[in-house]
């Protein structure tokens, strides 16, 4: 089945693309209420700020049609900003919505390490994680990012710490995301992708 | 839990092809840059940066398959610069798949150029590349790949690019640069104890021991080489081996 890549033109669609070829996953992109609805499988990419996305997918009217989808049971994965705009907001936009899908806000890492929180890291599980399967525990993950989601253990697979603890990994339902980019995670993020479209197969 | 230490290969390229030097001069070939690339992903690099070293505006389209075909052979992260003096420059670069963007002279000429792109596409995705060459007890800012001197300090001015936007410093010693005698320690402490991003410290890497001074002493977050990847005199494996064994943080491919 093909990936639904959500185009709303503020993401790095090509190396989520190109990341999905590696695995032998055909893609296609997605940039219209229909396309959307019509998804057997979703995946929102995002990189940059809270307000751009979140303003993307309202002015292309995609919000409406991405929460009936994803309300259905179609299985969802967001990636960084993917994943924040999830949540009611973000301190990063203060004045607007985000998806509301998770409870709570997206706030600032803390100023005490260094900002963005840029490189390597590692996770630590709380649970089991369908994404993680088969996946070694000391695998490193690429983060590239200064907000964070709260770890609230209900939705949290995995966390990372960087100044804070902060939810690297949501699964919930159908509903997955993860604040690293795994398109951009070498083998590991691989894995996880592989993972992710297995779940829907 | 920690963050890695990162070790980022370079290529300098011509447009179409590596090259090298030392102190931005005396250039030859080093190879193809997508062998590379796909050499270096599989080693364990944890980024690579590609810059187009010529930069003349004829050449553009060349680097930008360059970049075409690096990307797609990358599962980490890319940088692309090197002539980038405008908006419209950084997206074609992030169109051909570049994650980040990184900027020298047109930083200094017109530093709103910071904020334009960070704006357009986060501050994690701005690098700002700063070639510091000491002067007495402090640093001087060169542009024109290292030719003259910017008027400015390399502390003032990483600090000032910092509020404008970029979301990390690629910080080359033009002293050390090409000279494999171990990168500028004093220098890149004093500026990444002085801002809030990482830092990536380049220029003179040859012994694994250069890599482990400047995350110790120097607070990089991150190294960059060129020619002692290109021409194997150092494997990425054996020096994160090396690190590891020292207590660095590093990432091993799984």
């Amino acid at each position: 089945m093909n990936v639904t890549l959500i185009d709303h033109g503020a993401g790095n669609v090509a190396s989520v693309e190109r990341a999905l070829a590696r695995i032998g996953v055909a893609s296609e992109r997605a940039s219209t209420p229909e396309s959307i609805a019509s998804a057997g499988i979703l995946l929102l990419p995002g990189v940059g700020h809270f307000a751009a996305l979140i303003r993307a997918l309202d002015e292309k009217a995609l919000r409406q049609p991405l929460l009936e989808t994803i309300g259905r049971g179609v299985p969802f994965l967001g990636i960084c900003l993917g994943l924040q705009v999830l949540f009611e907001s973000s301190d990063e936009a203060p004045d607007l919505a985000g998806l509301g899908l998770m409870p709570g806000r997206v706030c600032a890492l803390p100023p005490t390490v260094k900002l963005p929180h840029m490189g390597w890291n590692t996770l630590r599980a709380l649970g089991p994680s369908r994404l993680l399967r088969e996946i070694p525990a000391n695998s490193y993950f690429y983060f590239a990012h200064s907000f964070a989601a709260p770890a609230a253990p209900e939705l949290t697979a995995a966390t990372c710490e960087h100044g804070a603890e902060f939810a690297a990994i949501i699964e919930r339902g159908n509903i997955f995301a993860t604040q690293f980019h795994p398109e951009k995670s070498g083998d590991a993020g691989a894995l996880l992708l592989r993972n992710f479209v297995s779940l829907a197969a | 839990m920690s963050l890695a230490r990162r070790i980022i290969p370079c290529l300098d390229t011509d447009g179409a092809r590596v090259v090298k030097g030392v102190n931005f001069a005396g250039l030859r070939d080093a190879g193809d840059p997508a062998e590379l690339a796909a050499r270096y992903n599989a080693e364990g690099a944890d980024e690579l940066i590609v810059l187009d070293i010529a930069a003349s505006r004829d050449r553009r389209p060349t680097f930008l398959e360059t970049i075409r075909r690096v990307a797609a052979e990358l599962a980490i992260p890319l940088t692309a610069g090197g002539g980038i003096r405008t908006l419209e420059d950084a997206r074609s670069v992030v169109r051909a798949g570049a994650d980040k963007i990184t900027v020298n002279t047109a930083a200094v000429e017109q530093p709103d150029l910071i904020s334009q792109l960070s704006e357009e596409f986060g501050a994690q995705a701005v690098v700002l590349a700063i070639d510091a060459k000491r002067e007495a007890d402090n640093w001087d800012v060169r542009i024109r790949g290292g030719r003259d001197s910017a008027h400015l300090d390399a502390l003032a001015w990483a600090q000032q690019g910092v509020i404008l936007g970029a979301g990390e410093i690629l910080l080359t010693s033009v002293d050390r640069d090409g000279t494999q005698s171990g990168f500028d320690i004093a220098l890149t402490a004093a500026i990444s104890g002085s801002v809030s991003v990482p830092v990536i410290a380049s220029g003179g890497a040859k012994l694994p021991d250069h890599f482990l001074q400047i995350f110790s002493a120097g607070a990089a977050d991150a190294a960059l080489a060129a020619s002692i990847f290109h021409d194997n005199a150092q494997s990425i494996r054996l020096l994160k081996q090396f690190l590891a064994q020292r207590g660095v943080p590093v990432r091993f491919p799984c």
